[in-house]
């Protein structure tokens, strides 16, 4: 028998196996409930039911997309379980779908839950129970505020930087404009109208010389538009939704008004709104993008837009291709699945968190070009850049630099 | 002129039917049934059940406060929501900017929709039948608006809403929050049932009953018509209201959206289907507005709206009287296997 004469080397070499032992046990997966070897439990509210059940196609989107994911091998060897209930846009019904994902489900995290209401009341309990609300479907500014709510994150541009970039357009090419405000009574429009008087500043007293309001439930808005007119101004700032946004540009045409007509980016969507307004009536509209419009046939042939029309025609062969909520929800699903790349095997709503607000450069297959995601430690607005564009013949025309509208900034 | 009056004196006979007396609560074995249950289960479920259960007790209550005024004095409301919104405002209100206890604010909001619920009362009273369920209707569509105006809106968030903070246990009894709000908001139903049940078999209930089963012959009786209606508006606004205050402490979140008419609409498919004028059914009725919703989607996605429809139709078409048909076939069964 050997006997070891050298007790230091022992001890060294039990020190090196140990520390090989150790550093293995730190590269060995972690995970917190919802995510395992083989599947991530994804949790999802959507209103496929309700008033806004026009937005349910998002989850729909991303449930064949995730499906798309899973056939081609999943994430890192492990298949997404996407879970989405219906909570018909009303905020009792998604406290209690999202207790049910988060307790019952016992899901990672909850992704995409859509409308500012809804998740204005899930906002305390997610963070009270440390469950990340990524990616929430609401434009609202509320949601970047990672010091006093570290587990939630917007994704979409927010609604008060679209209207602070027309201002400070309008501030620049038209100083002396009069401006007509349209807004929808919610907090939708009330943010987009906040943002506009904050980017106009002083001026915003002098400047704007009419504001009106309409309720989502109005059959039409012809009245408003009269009204505003009326009131002398030479710029429109229409800040409703598709529907509402097709009535007031027709409406415009037909009593002869011909203001500088700013159309906010909720209602840019070709197919549901300029088409049936008319394209006659839609010449020099001005609006703000950062994803493609599927009806504008300069995409025709980007790599990107192709993606999506394959995506359509293999994965999703219902979903309409001129709805903008169905880009949205294929581009947010792509984010969603980059974010879980990221973390490889360690699967802690911690890290999903920490990966989420660690996004360099990203960029989903339909920003516009230029137009990146990042996020940071002190940045949870995933998408902060739009880029002005101007209504010609059938198409918009990009037009200007891609303009940041952070808060603040 | 005749077949007008008999068709309609008919129709009315239809649509509220006069429960006898003793059936407006539950025999005292299944009273005690009931009890336990609502007590254990608690106990041995998961906190997301446990804030399901709650949910099921408040909506209990509101349907409850609904039972009283239609299956009581025979009016029919569909503004149940606009009360309820008023009762969680309240609440909200107090707490968030007054700092009120939460214990307080349910008398508060109780006594705001009263006095709320009493003045819509008054000229509503002119009104009856379907005319007085527009009436309402109206008030329901018309809140979520009104909860918006500006110039409530330092108070009410506007369209943002109002977050409210969950009370803790008291006294650090080892409870978690969900679990104490369970039991405090059974306590309130339960003293609610009780006065309720007790109110009408007092002189005012009989009074009610007597106003919706033929007007005519109660204010021959000597029954002032006016202030038994009112009160019967005012007592249901004013329980709506304590549910409202309740289900906003619970929810954590009151905001327009929470409060459409589609609530007001709930609540009263709930009563339907509860068993119009039977007050136990009330909490049956909640069961079907909170659970069946969840089933029609678990059937299908894109069409759990039709699914629910089709599953209305299934209850109203076997049990066309709602809970009670169930409850009174139950009781017969459980009498028949007794005896034999």
């Amino acid at each position: 028998m050997p006997v070891i004469k050298r007790p230091a080397a022992v001890i060294s070499a039990a020190l090196i196996v140990l520390a090989t032992a150790s550093s293995a046990a730190f590269a060995q997966k972690k995970y917190d409930s919802g995510a395992s070897d083989t599947e991530i439990k994804i949790g999802n509210i959507m209103p496929y039911s309700g008033p806004a059940s026009a937005y349910g196609v998002i989850g729909k989107t991303e449930a064949a997309y995730f499906k798309m994911i899973n056939d081609q091998g999943g994430i890192n060897g492990r298949k997404i379980n996407f879970i989405s209930y219906d909570d018909a846009y009303s905020p009792p019904k998604t406290v209690e779908q999202a207790r049910k994902l988060v307790e019952s489900d016992e899901v990672l995290f909850i992704f995409n839950s859509l409308g500012t209401p809804p998740n204005s009341a899930i906002h305390k309990y997610m963070n009270a129970k440390k469950v990340p609300q990524l990616f929430v479907a609401t434009g609202a500014t509320k949601w970047n505020d990672p010091k006093d709510f570290p587990w939630t994150m917007g994704w979409q541009p927010n609604y008060q930087s679209e209207t602070r970039i027309y201002a400070k357009y309008i501030l620049e090419h038209m100083p002396n404009a009069k401006i007509a405000v349209l807004y929808q009574n919610d907090d939708y429009g009330k943010d987009y109208l906040k943002g506009l008087l904050d980017g106009l500043g002083a001026k915003a007293k002098t400047m704007v010389v009419a504001q009106d309001s309409y309720e989502l439930s109005e059959p039409t808005i012809d009245s408003h538009i009269v009204k505003l007119k009326a009131s002398g101004a030479d710029v429109f700032m229409n800040i409703t939704t598709p529907k509402f946004a097709a009535q007031a540009i027709k409406k415009i045409a037909e009593i002869g008004w011909k203001p500088t007509h700013f159309l906010n980016n909720v209602s840019a969507s070709i197919g549901s709104v300029i088409k049936p307004a008319g394209y006659e009536n839609s010449q020099d509209i001005i609006s703000a993008a950062y994803l493609m419009d599927a009806a504008d046939p300069q995409w025709k042939d980007n790599a990107g837009m192709k993606a999506f029309d394959d995506f359509l025609a293999k994965q999703f062969p219902e979903g309409n291709r001129l709805d903008g909520s169905v880009m949205v929800g294929y581009n947010v699903a792509q984010t969603m699945v980059q974010v879980l790349k990221q973390c490889g095997d360690n699967l802690t709503r911690a890290n999903v968190m920490k990966q989420a607000a660690s996004l360099k450069d990203y960029t989903p297959t339909n920003l516009l070009p230029g137009i990146k995601i990042n996020t940071s430690a002190n940045d949870f607005a995933p998408i902060e850049q739009l880029q002005l564009m101007r209504f010609r013949g059938e198409r918009w025309v990009l037009f200007g630099k891609i303009i940041s509208g952070e808060i603040g900034g | 002129m005749s077949t007008i009056q008999e068709t309609t004196a008919e129709t009315q006979a239809a649509t509220v039917d006069a429960p006898p007396k003793k059936a407006m609560g539950l025999g005292r074995t299944a009273s005690w049934v009931m009890l336990i249950i609502l007590l254990a289960l608690p106990l041995f479920v998961r906190n997301f059940v446990i804030f399901q259960m709650t949910m099921l007790l408040i909506y209990g209550i509101a349907v409850l406060a609904l039972n009283i005024l239609t299956g009581g004095s025979g009016q029919f409301s569909l503004g149940q929501s606009a009360f309820y919104a008023i009762g969680a405002y309240t609440a909200a209100i107090l707490i968030e900017h007054g700092g009120v206890n939460y214990v307080l604010t349910l008398p508060a909001a109780g006594i705001v929709c009263f006095i709320v619920g009493f003045l819509f009362g008054l000229p509503a009273l002119r009104l009856s039948g379907i005319y007085l369920a527009l009436a309402t209707f109206a008030l329901a569509v018309a809140m979520p608006q009104l909860l918006k105006l500006g110039v409530i809106e330092h108070w009410t968030g506007g369209v943002q809403g109002l977050v409210v903070t969950k009370p803790d246990a008291p006294f650090g009894l080892p409870v978690s929050q969900d679990m104490w709000l369970y039991y405090f908001t059974l306590v309130v139903s339960l003293a609610i049932y009780l006065a309720s049940v007790n109110l009408l078999r007092s002189r005012s209930g009989r009074a009610m009953m007597a106003i919706r089963d033929n007007e005519i012959a109660a204010s021959a009786m000597g029954i002032d018509l006016s202030i038994y209606k009112t009160l019967a508006f005012g007592v249901s606004a004013g329980i709506t209201g304590v549910a409202g205050a309740l289900g906003a402490i619970a929810v954590q979140f009151v905001a327009p959206d929470s409060y459409t008419f589609q609530l007001a609409i709930a609540l009263f498919l709930g009563m339907v289907v509860g068993g119009v004028g039977w007050l136990p059914g009330s909490l049956a009725g909640a069961a079907f507005i909170v659970f069946v919703p969840n089933i029609a989607e678990g059937i299908s996605k894109g069409l759990s709206g039709a699914f629910f429809g089709v599953l209305l139709f299934v209850v109203i078409y076997l049990v066309p009287h709602g809970a009670r048909q169930g409850a009174i076939y139950a009781e017969t069964l459980f009498n028949k296997l007794r005896r034999s």
